[in-house]
């Protein structure tokens, strides 16, 4: 799986795609943590996720716990339905920081 | 009872996207619901992987059968794999008001199927998990069986 990254305003935003289950959630995990380590506000876009499973989850409350610990932003945008499926029955549909789009994040 | 389908899959990660595909078609061929059919992947893939990572400990040569069963109105899924016996009372969902990675699977399966248990095998190795799940429920299906089944547990 390739992970694009863009920039809006001080985040960066890394796209994740298709299906993140065993198999891809270790690179996913490496790939989250590796912006919080480089100190950057990050942004999740999730709405090309067709499948995310409990170890994908798992790499966004890492990723999320990480970066509050660093004083930095993370959020979660574009939630995919069934990726909100998933964080709805974990109960982290109210724990993450969520945007509809893009356009909704503000500096 | 009539049995559908056996399968066996080797306890690796790359295994589960294949199990998935082939557990949404073969629901879907008997009827299942949208909404239930999802609950169905997500629930084998789950208890699957849970195997592969906490039964085998993340070894890649262990053996995993998978059988369909179905009557009239409902799908059952036994999920055997041959492991060292784990201790059943130790199986429960976490506290999810700890916000932490991982130990989600056990309570997706418990929250998406419609009874789950669990048991050791009669022979001195194996674990079986046994899941049922009705086909189709379609006004609760197009109400959103995710959110009855939340409010159910």
């Amino acid at each position: 799986m390739k992970y694009p990254v863009t920039q809006h305003l001080n985040y960066a935003v890394l796209q994740l795609t298709g299906e993140v289950d065993l198999s891809e959630s270790p690179n996913a995990r490496k790939q989250i943590l590796n912006h919080i380590k480089n100190k950057s506000n990050l942004l999740v876009d999730l709405s090309s996720v067709e499948y995310i499973d409990s170890s994908g989850v798992a790499s966004l409350v890492e990723g999320f716990q990480t970066a509050r610990a660093e004083q930095l932003e993370f959020a979660l945008v574009g939630v995919s339905s069934s990726a909100m499926q998933v964080l709805q029955l974990a109960r982290l549909d109210s724990v993450f920081t969520i945007y509809d789009s893009l356009d909704d994040v503000k500096e | 009872m009539i049995r559908l389908e056996r399968i066996h899959l080797l306890s690796r990660a790359d295994k589960l996207q294949p199990l998935r595909h082939f557990v949404r078609e073969l629901a879907a061929q008997q009827g299942c619901c949208e909404e239930n059919l999802d609950c169905m992947v997500m629930a084998i893939n789950e208890a699957c992987m849970n195997v592969i990572q906490h039964a085998y400990g993340g070894r890649e040569d262990g053996e995993i059968i998978v059988e369909f069963w179905k009557d009239d109105e409902e799908l059952l899924v036994r999920i055997y794999d041959f492991a060292e016996k784990v201790n059943l009372e130790g199986i429960k969902s976490r506290d999810l008001n700890e916000v932490r990675p991982g130990g989600l699977g056990v309570h997706i399966i418990h929250q998406v199927m419609d009874s789950v248990e669990y048991k050791n095998q009669a022979d001195s190795v194996g674990n079986v998990l046994e899941m049922r799940k009705q086909l189709s429920m379609p006004v609760v299906c197009d109400a959103g069986t995710f959110e009855n089944n939340k409010a159910k547990n």
